[in-house]
């Protein structure tokens, strides 16, 4: 009998929207790559305090979706937006938003301000106030994986991410759902070649023709931009194919049904396992390749309102993320001994003989639910926040779609 | 720990899951049907050993599912991996370096 998780627990942070946060983070949100370098001026040892922001002038609702999101995230308690003053996205319409979430937000233009050190100065006085007013006005309450939303990631794949490191989050996985949690995972171009066995997971028949048709254009979209998600690094490290890397990768989802696609910056209308689709949609401009990287998935995750990512990397990936914590698990026992200032859990054991599955996925949840506690994770730690917001389109999903009873407000 | 990891009966490929010399026995653990298997080449940690006679065209199964064809006939013991291996897919992946995985498709100059 597979041991469950449902004992631990540890006090998190609950949000006017019913949802609980493992962070209180006061996030400073630039609005044009213009502001980038004042956003992270003010951010700049500040205990605390994240940045995440938009690089384009011109404004894309796929990307106002996010920075929504990510404003009202769970681990989010107050936000600071800093624009230049030209730019399309407004800072002032973030915050209104914010504010309505009941949190303190602040927002200016560097431009209105008097140039850079007036707005670092500006900036950092703000965050201060506002990391302050959340603090004190933080409600503490007792948290558990029921009102957990973990998200996976793998990144720098190699052949033991297959074999160790995704199952073992498969694994947990499948034991966050029995909590009553909520487990997302991503990454539908790593899903290429398995068709049969993604549908197959389906919760009904609604959601069987769903997952087909998004798996239909994740592979549509490949062969179009003639980009499969492998990498140089995947292949040196023993994975020959695209199919081969998305078995392994697929092996992230565990066993339980699948409930439904989620669309980015979309909320999880229930609780069990979720696929959260990134790729574009069809729109008179193609972005290009828009699932480029690693961390703009991870953004992906964070904004379906997980509080926290784990982030399995065979070869030793060193990414980190704003918002919610990173939590890395290599299936690599050489990876985990050469990169271990990075490495947070080594599924390796599993491999050697060392640790069941099971076990492995249990020892797993134990960390979570300390990192979940405020203990820091290794990115954490080093101070990694990495973040990729790009432009991109998708359709926001109407109910006609059938298995989101709760449309999400963004 | 010098083995070969197979994560399927019906695979044709293992995983090595240290690094291997040419004419080493080495042991096949995990859902394969023999025990040892004699390496006819040297093969990196974490990539693939054939566990049979592999004909060119025929699917490369692993996970019990086809990840790619031979791209010509393989013996037992030999390194699968780009060389000898193609993606059903990707058509990129064939012009990979076989050591590195580096593109050799795009100009640097």
């Amino acid at each position: 009998m597979p041991e469950q998780i449902t004992e631990l627990e540890w006090t998190g942070y609950l949000r006017p929207d019913g949802r609980k946060g493992v962070r209180n983070i006061t996030l400073v949100v630039y609005t044009v790559e213009c502001s980038k370098f004042v956003a992270h001026s003010i951010a700049h040892g500040e205990e605390n305090v994240h940045v995440i922001g938009f690089p384009g002038c011109y404004d894309n609702a796929y990307a106002i979706r996010i920075l929504l999101a990510l404003a009202r995230h769970p681990n989010i308690g107050a936000v600071l937006t800093v624009g230049l003053g030209c730019e399309y996205t407004q800072p002032a319409r973030i915050s209104s938003v914010v504010e309505d979430s009941g949190r303190p937000t602040a927002h200016f233009f560097i431009q209105e301000t008097g140039g850079t050190a007036d707005s670092i100065d500006k900036g950092k006085r703000l965050v201060r106030q506002l990391r302050e007013e959340s603090m004190a006005s933080a409600k503490r309450v007792s948290m558990g994986f029921r009102d957990l939303v973990v998200g996976s990631e793998c990144g720098g794949s190699d052949a033991t991410s297959g074999l160790a490191g995704n199952p073992v989050v498969g694994r947990f996985f499948d034991k966050l759902v029995d909590a009553g949690g909520i487990a997302v995972f991503e990454e539908i171009v790593e899903q290429i070649g398995l068709r049969d066995i993604l549908l197959s997971r389906a919760r009904d028949e609604v959601v069987r023709d769903l997952l087909g048709k998004t798996y239909d254009k994740a592979e549509h979209y490949c062969r179009e931009v003639r980009q499969y998600s492998a990498a140089p690094g995947n292949f040196a490290g023993g994975l020959t194919t695209i199919e081969e890397k998305s078995l392994g990768a697929f092996a992230k989802s565990g066993s339980q049904p699948i409930e439904g696609v989620l669309k980015v910056a979309e909320k999880p209308p229930g609780t069990g396992l979720w696929l959260l689709d990134s790729v574009p949609d069809k729109h008179f401009m193609q972005f290009g390749y828009t699932n480029p990287n690693d961390s703009e998935g991870i953004m992906d995750l964070i904004c379906s309102g997980a509080q926290i990512i784990l982030f399995v990397t065979g070869r030793g990936s060193v990414i980190g993320s704003p918002i919610a914590p990173l939590i890395k698990v290599t299936g690599n026992s050489r990876t985990y001994s050469r990169l271990g200032g990075d490495m947070d859990f080594n599924a390796g054991r599993i491999l050697s003989g060392e640790l069941s599955l099971d076990e492995a996925s249990v020892e797993l949840a134990k960390l979570v639910a300390s990192v979940a506690d405020g203990a820091m994770s290794k990115a954490e730690e080093l101070g990694h926040r990495e973040y990729f917001i790009p432009y991109k389109h998708q359709d926001v999903p109407g109910l006609s779609e059938g298995c989101r009873p709760n449309m999400p407000s963004t | 720990m010098k083995a070969i990891f197979v994560i399927n009966g019906k695979d044709n490929v293992g995983t090595a899951l240290d690094g291997l010399d040419e004419g080493q026995l080495v042991s096949v653990i995990g859902e394969a049907a023999i025990d040892e298997i004699l390496l006819v080449e040297s093969v990196r940690p974490e990539h693939k050993v054939a566990l049979k006679n592999i004909s060119s065209g025929e699917d490369i199964l692993k996970y019990g599912m086809p990840i790619g064809y031979a791209t010509r006939n393989i013996a037992p013991g030999e390194a699968v991996h780009l060389h000898n291996c193609a993606s059903h897919y990707d058509e990129r992946s064939n012009t990979l370096d076989n050591l590195t995985g580096a593109p050799t498709d795009i100009d640097y100059a």
